[in-house]
């Protein structure tokens, strides 16, 4: 994936560089430029001064809200799910009465929010990874480049548009029933271009070297993309699926359009219905504000969450660094 | 194996992978024209049997017999609080990638960057949470200080009908925090490639490091920050949950003010917040009629972008 490989290695470069010419310059400012007069270049040194301090300010200012939000929410929602319940129980009985009235266990929705982003990427990743294969093996073609711009519009998508269309098509044509799996469907349309975009820059960095001396030994194509390519670019593969399955596993929309809330465990994709984490938050916002307990189900559910998602993200990050293409 | 036989196995191996390859491409393509084409053919109908302008009335009564709805006050704020978000994000998400490409000191680029990626990860329905219970009620006193020395001008006039700082002006700060990101990481990728001769030119010639920046990186990453600047006003325009969560929408009927300081909702979280009110027949159809409005939004905004920066690469190369 692009954005990794700029993070790992690119910036590393301009870096060491501007880095050696920043004391250069900054002893040259006040010096003054040989033929240029002294006032000018103390305005050009202070313009230089004041950029400088305005974009170390940006990123300082820009990890406020990455602070503030992992505060709030470990603040808030640290304390419920470090009980066990938690992860043991559902919220089967919670509310009736002659229950005591507490907040109880979230495992109906991490399992629904695990299962909803699995069966997402079993269906999306063999897509993707096709569509990359195709996109980079097979491109150059008109239809390769309508297939690159429909990646591109499709990532663009906004969630509810895809939950709409499932919705329409689902409901509204065929008349059948909601399935948990409708949620999967319409993040399929999520998945599919982020793991298509990761894919084709890995596929892109494995070096035409190794194809041509596979196709020069006999191999045919298609035997030289499964054995050679795809192995060399295996990390990166990776990588993308399971930045993908983070994204996936912390939408929300198309499961308020297409899946609704149970408190009870269910762990059949295909019947009943499923609940999810997201889900989870929403049916207990609308009265966090005045119900600690409601409050505690959010922001521990949000805490399950944010962690889950951003666990998954280090691990995918951390491959990706560990498993370089050296090209 | 006679050499007929190994080249006809070939064939037929080619064939399959090549034609599955073929396929899954095939299949985004078809997704996508599926999307509009479904799309369309339930909102036309619907919009048939609107009894108000579908695109000057302010009204939404699809349920009603004659149906009324217009998606005037959703375009509005929609429109605005991306606006809003944009505004707020390109500058700091410029600075930010010129900072990890030639300011950030060389232990400090690679994490920079991740943290900065990270907000990213975070799910949008937190960014909704946090927005509401902890930010929103954080800014009433910046929103009545705007209003205060600018309130003459419509768009900063103060509206009290909605409390909690639950505002548009709000929404479009938590949407810039959440595009910010993506903003980033595509204009970090084009500075980085801005060509090193140049720089180094600008450096040799007694350029300060800024004027350098100016001269040498910033005209060269133009294009692209237009782009990223497009792409992320389509993920603000299409952002639903945070939406619905943190923006107080209007009472129906409610006059609708212009003011920033004001609710109001967006054509995402109106779809989301009323999915129990989807019946068959021409109230379905109201809402999937806003649904292509804002998939033509989105369409329309991001084929730009990706018009833009192929025109860069025709003229680089």
């Amino acid at each position: 994936m692009s954005m990794e490989r700029t993070a790992a290695a690119d910036p590393g470069v301009p870096t060491k560089y501007s880095g050696e010419r920043s004391g250069e310059e900054t002893s040259r400012g006040g010096g003054g430029l040989g033929g240029i007069g002294h006032g000018k270049s103390g305005a050009r040194a202070l313009k230089n001064n004041i950029a400088t301090v305005l974009i170390w300010g940006a990123f300082l200012v820009a990890l406020i809200p990455l602070v503030w939000i992992m505060w709030s929410v470990l603040s808030k929602g640290l304390h419920p799910i470090l009980n066990i319940t938690w992860w043991q129980k559902d919220q089967s009985g919670v509310g009736a009465p002659g229950f005591d009235h507490n907040v109880r266990g979230a495992r109906h929705a991490i399992v629904g929010t695990l299962l909803v982003a699995l069966w997402t990427s079993v269906i999306a990743i063999p897509i993707a990874i096709m569509t990359a294969i195709y996109l980079v093996e097979y491109g150059n073609t008109r239809v390769a480049r309508a297939v690159s711009f429909m990646v591109d519009i499709l990532s663009g998508v906004p969630s509810i548009v895809a939950a709409i269309f499932v919705y329409t098509a689902w409901v509204t044509v065929f008349h059948w029933k909601l399935i948990p799996l409708c949620s999967s469907l319409a993040l399929v349309l999520l998945m599919v271009p982020v793991v298509t975009r990761s894919t084709e820059e890995m596929l892109k960095l494995v070096p035409n070297e190794l194809r041509e001396a596979s196709y020069a030994l006999g191999v045919p194509k298609w035997k030289t993309i499964v054995r050679v390519v795809l192995p060399t670019s295996m990390s990166g593969i990776i990588t993308g699926s399971l930045l993908g399955f983070a994204r996936v596993a912390g939408e929300t929309a198309p499961l308020l359009l297409l899946a609704s809330y149970t408190p009870y465990l269910n762990e059949n994709s295909f019947s009943g219905i499923m609940a999810a984490l997201p889900t989870m938050i929403n049916v207990n916002f609308a009265n966090m504000t005045g119900d600690q307990v409601s409050a505690d189900r959010v922001w521990g559910a949000a805490c399950t969450l944010i962690l889950l998602v951003l666990v998954i993200n280090l691990i995918g990050r951390l491959i990706a660094r560990l498993t370089k293409i050296k090209s | 194996m006679t050499p007929v036989e190994a080249s006809t196995r070939r064939r037929w191996g080619d064939l399959i992978f090549g034609g599955s390859a073929a396929a899954a491409g095939w299949t985004v393509i078809v997704s996508v024209v599926l999307i509009a084409i479904f799309l369309l053919a339930q909102a036309l109908p619907a919009i048939g049997q609107d009894h108000a302008n579908f695109l000057t009335s302010t009204a939404w009564a699809p349920n009603d017999k004659p149906a009324r709805f217009g998606i005037l006050q959703m375009l509005w704020t929609t429109v605005v609080s991306s606006v809003i978000a944009v505004l707020i994000a390109v500058p700091f998400s410029v600075a930010i990638a010129l900072f990890l490409t030639h300011y950030s000191p060389r232990w400090l680029s690679g994490t920079a960057a991740t943290l900065i990626d990270l907000l990213a990860a975070v799910p949008s329905i937190i960014f909704g949470v946090w927005g509401f219970m902890v930010l929103a009620p954080k800014l009433v006193p910046v929103q009545n200080g705007i209003s205060d020395v600018f309130g003459w001008i419509p768009l900063f006039a103060r509206d009290d009908a909605v409390s909690g700082g639950t505002t548009i002006f709000t929404i479009g700060i938590v949407l810039a925090i959440m595009i910010l990101p993506i903003i980033t990481a595509l204009t970090r990728e084009v500075f980085s490639q801005a060509p090193r001769s140049h720089q180094e030119a600008a450096l040799a010639l007694g350029a300060t490091k800024w004027e350098m920046i100016r001269t040498a990186v910033l005209p060269f990453g133009r294009p692209g920050i237009i782009s990223a600047t497009m792409l992320g006003l389509g993920r603000a325009l299409g952002e639903t949950i945070a939406v619905m969560f943190i923006l107080s929408s209007l009472p129906d009927g409610a006059p609708w003010s212009s003011s920033i300081f004001g609710g109001g909702t967006t054509f995402a979280a109106k779809i989301a917040s009323d999915v129990a009110e989807f019946t068959p027949g021409v109230g379905t159809g109201a809402y999937i009629a806003a649904g292509l409005v804002l998939f033509v939004l989105t369409f329309v905004v991001n084929a730009g972008a990706r018009i833009v920066i192929e025109r860069r690469k025709a003229f680089s190369e």
